[in-house]
């Protein structure tokens, strides 16, 4: 597989300037400092074609920040990204236009991303005309064929955003995002604000669209449920960094890292009733981030090592890198008693035959 | 760190323990000019001292609205239009707003998603418990409430209580300010607290904190929960027993293991399979077919009919919520267990 889009570097700083009573009493010999947060810190990643690359972490961690990044509607702070191997800080005219085309984003609230006062054919069809790429003419029935790919009925090309439920939203939504044929799509917590039932039906339609388009995706989510289900290869943040890239099922099986255990561990699942002591503490400050490993105050293996010295990411076998000094001790052998069951074949909950025509009674 | 426990645990102690509140009949209406809609239809719960009540449903389908009918919150347009709600044993009329009112924060308290709709963010987190308790109790010394609520901070897990207690909530994280606003709720040692999706908002690692507290909450002072939420998972690893709802009705409840397990509903077992799995390599959910159907236009018959796969001419008629012999109950005309007709 080629890297798609090819992340180095990557970070984002955001700045909270002085107020004027600062600025004054700064004069007066105070000495007030500008607040730094690195929301996103030296990042490098590579999205391959056709992949679905989950990024996850719990808020505060970068990942929509990163998510923005990649989709091209915020710059990075420093780093370098480029598309086809070409830089796209380089990128001019058409070229630009065709990489900013080529990767579309799709955000957790329609609402915000649908203008309220446009119909769902206005919303959809007006990028694709402007980038030329069907014509007004042809408006009413690309948008009719687009509008059946995401399962809805093309006379809701009338309707207004309003009208419509939240799982439908997020169908326009996509649609709108496929309507200039990108090659990737960034989700950025795109079915977190769905109904569970809801939710299925849009995953679902996630993996069949990749089919039919031959889409990549960069899908950013909290729920580690979701991502088992689309992720090829998972990157876990913590705090602005990466701390963990694998492949989706190695990674839930033994991963490298403590925070990646311990998002696993505490993730709540349907099958078992456990009790647990939970990991410590909170999140720390991004104002202020603790020394040495970002994780060590809530780590369980956190050693002296771990407070002053900051681990770097580094491969620790088949395809993975963490960012642990004991990476190789996070897994041993049955310490994940949930992962180690062998994974049945299809999506099936155990001793229980699916909801379909061919269950117990049929009409 | 993680330590299995048998599944019957918890399920012993509390089976017996008197009633802490019973909901009957509950009816709450939205009526306008136009419409009149019936959010709540006819819901009846019981939560025994001790247990957890997992109140699940979509949105829409009218738990939230459940929740605050029994505390008395419903405002016009909304109307409590019938059913009656014990706490205790003892009748309460929820109409009644200055009944309510002494009810409310003491023996019957209300967590919320979103812990700001709870706390005043002007007023110093201590000034803001010791008036719960003081509001209620008028002889309590303001010391002596102090103690109270720093106490209460430590329960649910606050580190340096004494610190936070001078705090205003904007000096606290999501995760810290839903912890207080449990805290506050506990402060009257309330018979029955009710959570509406007070998880929901936050990280998988401070919910789960979150829960492991709340859990410990009910065992060692026998309070009482009823626990709103769309999240299964929270739900098979909180609750005792569980309530689905659908369109403003119960369509099933029972025990979690049985519901989990052998859902009786259709909808239920269309929801568990909707979950996306952790444990389970990636393969095609199963969602459920259609949505949730709209308050001013439900379908006639059985609600989740049209989108039920295993419909028969018989869901033209709603059917009643039955009663079995084993203690759950559905609402459905041929429950998931029932045999096949040849």
């Amino acid at each position: 597989m080629t890297a798609l889009v090819e992340l180095s570097g990557i970070g984002r700083r955001f700045t909270r300037k002085l107020d004027v009573a600062a600025k004054i009493l700064n004069l007066l010999g105070g000495s007030y400092r500008e607040q730094v947060v690195h929301a996103v810190d030296g990042v490098d990643l590579s999205i391959s074609a056709g992949e679905v690359l989950a990024l996850v972490g719990e808020s505060g961690c970068g990942k929509s920040t990163l998510g923005r990044i990649v989709a091209g509607i915020l710059p990075s702070s420093s780093g370098t990204m480029s598309f086809r191997g070409r830089d796209v800080a380089a990128l001019a005219g058409t070229d630009r236009l065709a990489w900013v085309r080529s990767i579309q984003m799709v955000f957790q609230d329609p609402m915000t991303s649908l203008n309220p006062r446009k119909s769902v054919f206005e919303a959809i069809s007006e990028a694709p005309v402007y980038h030329r790429i069907f014509s007004r003419a042809e408006a009413p029935a690309k948008v009719a064929r687009l509008l059946s790919n995401v399962g809805l009925d093309p006379q809701f090309a009338n309707r207004m955003p309003h009208e419509l439920s939240g799982g439908q939203r997020q169908r326009v939504a996509i649609a709108q995002a496929l309507a200039v044929k990108p090659e990737v799509l960034v989700c950025d917590e795109a079915t977190s604000a769905l109904d569970v039932s809801i939710q299925a039906q849009i995953l679902n339609m996630f993996l069949e669209l990749k089919e039919e388009f031959g889409l990549t995706y960069l899908f950013i989510s909290h729920n580690l449920g979701a991502v088992r289900h689309v992720a090829d290869r998972v990157v876990i943040m913590y705090l602005g960094q990466v701390v963990e890239v694998a492949p989706a099922d190695d990674l839930f099986a033994t991963p490298h890292h403590p925070y990646t255990r311990a998002l696993l561990l505490e993730a709540p699942r349907l099958e078992r009733r456990r009790r647990f002591e939970p990991i410590r503490g909170e999140i720390p400050s991004p104002l202020d981030p603790p020394s040495g490993c970002y994780f060590h105050p809530r780590c369980p293996m956190a050693t002296d090592r771990c407070r002053t010295e900051r681990p770097i990411l580094r491969e620790t076998g088949g395809d993975r890198v963490a960012a642990c000094h004991y990476a190789e001790m996070v897994s041993p052998p049955d310490a994940l008693a949930p992962s180690s069951e062998a994974p049945e074949p299809g999506h099936m909950k155990p001793g229980r035959a699916p909801l379909s025509a061919e269950a117990p009674r049929s009409e | 760190m993680s330590a299995q426990h048998p599944p019957s645990a918890g399920h012993t102690v509390a089976e017996t323990a008197p009633l802490a509140l019973e909901v009957r009949d509950l009816l709450t209406r939205f009526v306008t000019k136009r419409v009149a809609l019936t959010a709540v239809d006819g819901i009846s719960i019981a939560v025994r001292r001790g247990r957890i009540m997992a109140l699940v449903g979509e949105s829409g389908s009218g738990k939230s609205v459940t929740g605050l009918s029994i505390m008395g919150l419903i405002d016009p347009p909304g109307q409590i239009a019938g059913g009656e709600v014990r706490v205790g044993g003892q009748r309460f009329d929820v109409t009644d707003d200055r009944q309510m009112r002494r009810l409310r924060g003491n023996r019957l308290a209300m967590i919320f998603q979103d812990p700001m709709m709870t706390l005043n963010p002007v007023l110093r987190i201590s000034r803001q418990m010791t008036e719960a308790i003081t509001t209620h109790h008028p002889e309590v010394t303001r010391a002596e409430a102090r103690a109270r609520a720093h106490s209460a901070l430590a329960l649910v897990g606050i580190p340096s209580p004494r610190e936070r207690l001078d705090n205003f909530p904007h000096q606290l994280s999501g995760g810290m300010r839903q912890r207080v606003a449990i805290a506050t709720a506990l402060l009257n040692n309330p018979e029955v607290i009710i959570a509406d999706e007070p998880t929901t908002a936050l990280d998988v690692t401070i919910q789960s904190q979150i829960l492991y507290e709340v859990e410990r909450v009910c065992e060692t002072h026998g309070t009482a929960f009823v626990w709103i939420t769309h999240d299964l998972s929270v739900v098979a690893n909180l609750a005792h027993d569980v309530t689905v709802m659908y369109a403003g009705r119960i369509v099933e409840t029972g025990p979690v293991r049985d519901v989990l397990e052998n859902p009786l509903h259709p909808y239920t077992r269309g929801l568990i399979d909707s979950v996306p799995d952790i444990d389970i390599r990636k393969g095609k959910l199963i969602p459920i077919a259609g949505m949730t159907p709209q308050l001013a236009d439900l379908p006639q018959g059985c609600k989740f009919a049209p989108r039920c796969p295993l419909r028969v001419p018989e869901c033209a008629a709603e059917p009643p919520l039955v009663t079995r012999a084993d203690g759950r109950a559905v609402r459905c005309v041929r429950p998931l267990d029932t045999e096949p007709p040849r």
